[in-house]
């Protein structure tokens, strides 16, 4: 256990080294640079330049960059003059956090009740009813949900909150648009995980040694249905991640989402990098969580290939 | 119930020639398939969907007498009527043509980045899984890493420096790093089936290597290769959609499904059907080919049928 632990964190340590040297490097290739504008006049440009150190050879500037990195040090944002990365992620992140992890709960224990519901109740309405739930769920991109609950829920109907994020009512429509997509795939990929399992021979044994249908359907199919589903939290976390880019501007929340694509735009190498580090971190970590309970609940993964 | 005895038969006999025969002339694989595919209502209604925007993609623009950028001042945000079949947007142009436009860029960089996914996965898994050895080792350690990364803010790094706005620079930014899932899945089913008898079988009648890779392993795992694909077409749909929207992706005057959803959602409060019928088109594309992809599924692996 202990060597598959620190295989995956030497993994995961090299992704990291990969995204930061990737990232660097293809910012420094986009055309223009956060100075190019008709307002500076090119000595200003050029001092502005040296100032930030662009001057220099690009792997010193690479090398400068990983030595601050490694102390936790992000560096000023390009076109907040005078803000450090550091503080706009610390001023933007909570909220982004709070919204993401509110969605991912949401998707997460909605999908698998919906998931265990369709799967027990087979072919009847119920399941029907599911099944359609999850096909709309992954058709309908997150843009145009955010955009119609907003709609509905906020504006004709007047149930919640337009925008904004100054309590528990605002969080409401923003968690459901963002989680929806996620909701619909853990729902899907949990019912016909808990098929396949019912064929199983164990369940068969537990059957015949006679236990409750409540407590087969606990303690063997849902333990072992949920197995699959661990594998996709990973690419879970990155797409409610990326879907908060979009779901912030609807509901223009105060998060990280909207700052990350404007700096996108404008050049703002620092802004670009640091954020892109930070999320990265963000879910390697959350793959690295997923990798180690995986290999925690299923003692083939640590020993075997996958 | 009559009763039965001896005379009422007739022995025939038994001819040799006409127990060995088939009786039914043999299906191909494909042809098989084809036959339970159109079992599927689903499945076949989400194919008829894609054949029709495919059509309407390629020849609605043509026999309509607005163009796609063409404005008319006194139709601006005007109701679905007879003049313009699905009304007008901001600046009075043609929805009906937009629409199709559009479904001409999504709908190929749909297809174009997923068969270039497709294509580039299957080769580079194919060999890992193949030839193993060194080279596996040293491209699945690439693959564990990139798949690590998030894909959409490479896709967005990338699309910023060769380009913005074009139809082109979008699809090349979504192939750097959309082959990696289909290379982990090509390498994982190649791994499994050289193990298998057949090819067991033909190594040691001394086949080479690459007829054994065409004609023994490709054709097995071609039916979920066209499954995956199936798959990713709303995948790469929905990125460009996405990217388009924040505005990353495809920029105006060039037109796509985001493009029309992102310009009609500012017009929600008003005139909601110039977001309500892009939106329309993106849901049914999307619906469609999930549909389609769940019955490819079933056909190709019969082991998972109505699992999902």
């Amino acid at each position: 256990m202990a060597k598959y632990v620190a295989k995956r964190i030497v993994a995961a340590l090299l992704t990291l080294w990969a995204l930061v040297t990737i990232v660097f490097f293809l910012v420094r290739l986009m055309p223009g640079d956060p100075f190019t504008s008709a307002k500076l006049t090119e000595q200003v440009a050029e001092n502005m330049r040296s100032y930030y150190g662009f001057d220099k050879p690009l792997l010193v500037q690479y090398f400068v960059y990983m030595g601050n990195l490694l102390r936790g040090n992000f560096g000023y944002s390009m076109k907040y003059t005078n803000k450090t990365v550091n503080y706009i992620i610390g001023q933007t992140f909570p909220f982004s956090a709070d919204l993401g992890i509110r969605s991912l709960v949401l998707a997460i224990s909605i999908g698998l009740v919906l998931g265990i519901i369709a799967a027990r109740n087979r072919g009847k309405k119920i399941d029907f009813f599911c099944v359609i739930v999850a096909v709309i769920g992954t058709s309908i991109p997150d843009f145009i949900m955010g955009a119609f609950l907003q709609y509905f829920f906020g504006i004709k109907w007047g149930l919640f909150p337009v925008a904004k994020y100054n309590g528990i009512e605002y969080t409401i429509l923003p968690a459901l648009a963002l989680s929806f997509y996620t909701l619909a795939s853990v729902s899907r990929i949990m019912r016909s995980s808990m098929l396949e399992v019912v064929q199983q021979d164990y369940i068969k044994t537990a059957r015949s040694k006679g236990l409750s249908e409540m407590r087969i359907t606990c303690k063997h199919q849902i333990r072992n249905a949920i197995m699959p589903v661990m594998t996709v939290l990973g690419p879970t976390v990155a797409s409610v991640l990326t879907g908060t880019f979009v779901i912030e501007s609807i509901f223009a929340i105060p998060g990280m989402g909207k700052y990350y694509v404007e700096s996108v735009s404008v050049n703002d190498y620092s802004m670009v990098l640091g954020m892109t580090v930070f999320y990265g971190i963000f879910l390697v970590t959350a793959n690295l969580i997923v990798d180690i309970l995986y290999g925690v609940a299923d003692p083939r993964v640590r020993i075997g290939r996958k | 119930m009559a009763e039965l005895n001896r005379d009422m038969f007739v022995i025939k006999g038994k001819d040799a020639k006409r127990m060995e025969s088939i009786s039914r002339p043999s299906l191909s694989f494909w042809q098989d398939a084809w036959r339970r595919l159109k079992k599927n209502r689903s499945a076949i209604v989400g194919l008829i969907i894609i054949v029709l925007y495919a059509v309407l993609a390629i020849f609605a623009p043509m026999f309509s007498k607005y163009t796609f950028s063409e404005m008319d001042i006194e139709a601006i945000h005007s109701l679905p009527s007879a003049a313009h079949w699905l009304g007008c947007d901001s600046t009075g142009r043609d929805q009906w043509v937009r629409i199709w436009m559009g479904a001409r860029v999504s709908l190929s960089i749909g297809l174009i980045s997923a068969l270039v996914n497709m294509c580039v996965g299957a080769v580079i898994g194919g060999l890992c899984g193949y030839y193993g050895g060194k080279l596996d080792m040293i491209v699945m350690r690439i693959v564990d890493i990139l798949y690590g990364i998030p894909s959409l803010i490479i896709t967005i790094l990338v699309m910023m420096v060769i380009g913005q706005g074009g139809v082109m620079p979008l699809i090349i930014a979504l192939c750097i790093v959309g082959w990696i899932g289909t290379c982990r899945f090509v390498r994982g089913e190649v791994y499994r089936l050289k193990e298998q008898d057949f090819v067991m079988a033909a190594k040691v009648l001394g086949v080479p290597d690459f007829p054994i890779i065409i004609r023994h392993i490709i054709p097995n795992i071609m039916g979920m290769l066209i499954t995956n694909l199936c798959m990713a077409i709303p995948g790469a749909i929905f990125q460009e959609a996405f990217l388009s929207y924040i505005g990353l992706g495809i920029k105006p005057p060039n037109c796509s499904w985001g493009i029309l959803a992102k310009e009609g959602i500012q017009y929600l409060r008003t005139y909601p059907h110039e977001v309500i019928i892009p939106a329309f088109f993106i849901c049914t594309t999307m619906l469609a080919l999930n549909l389609l992809g769940n019955g490819l599924r079933d056909v190709v692996d019969p082991r998972l049928r109505g699992t999902d």
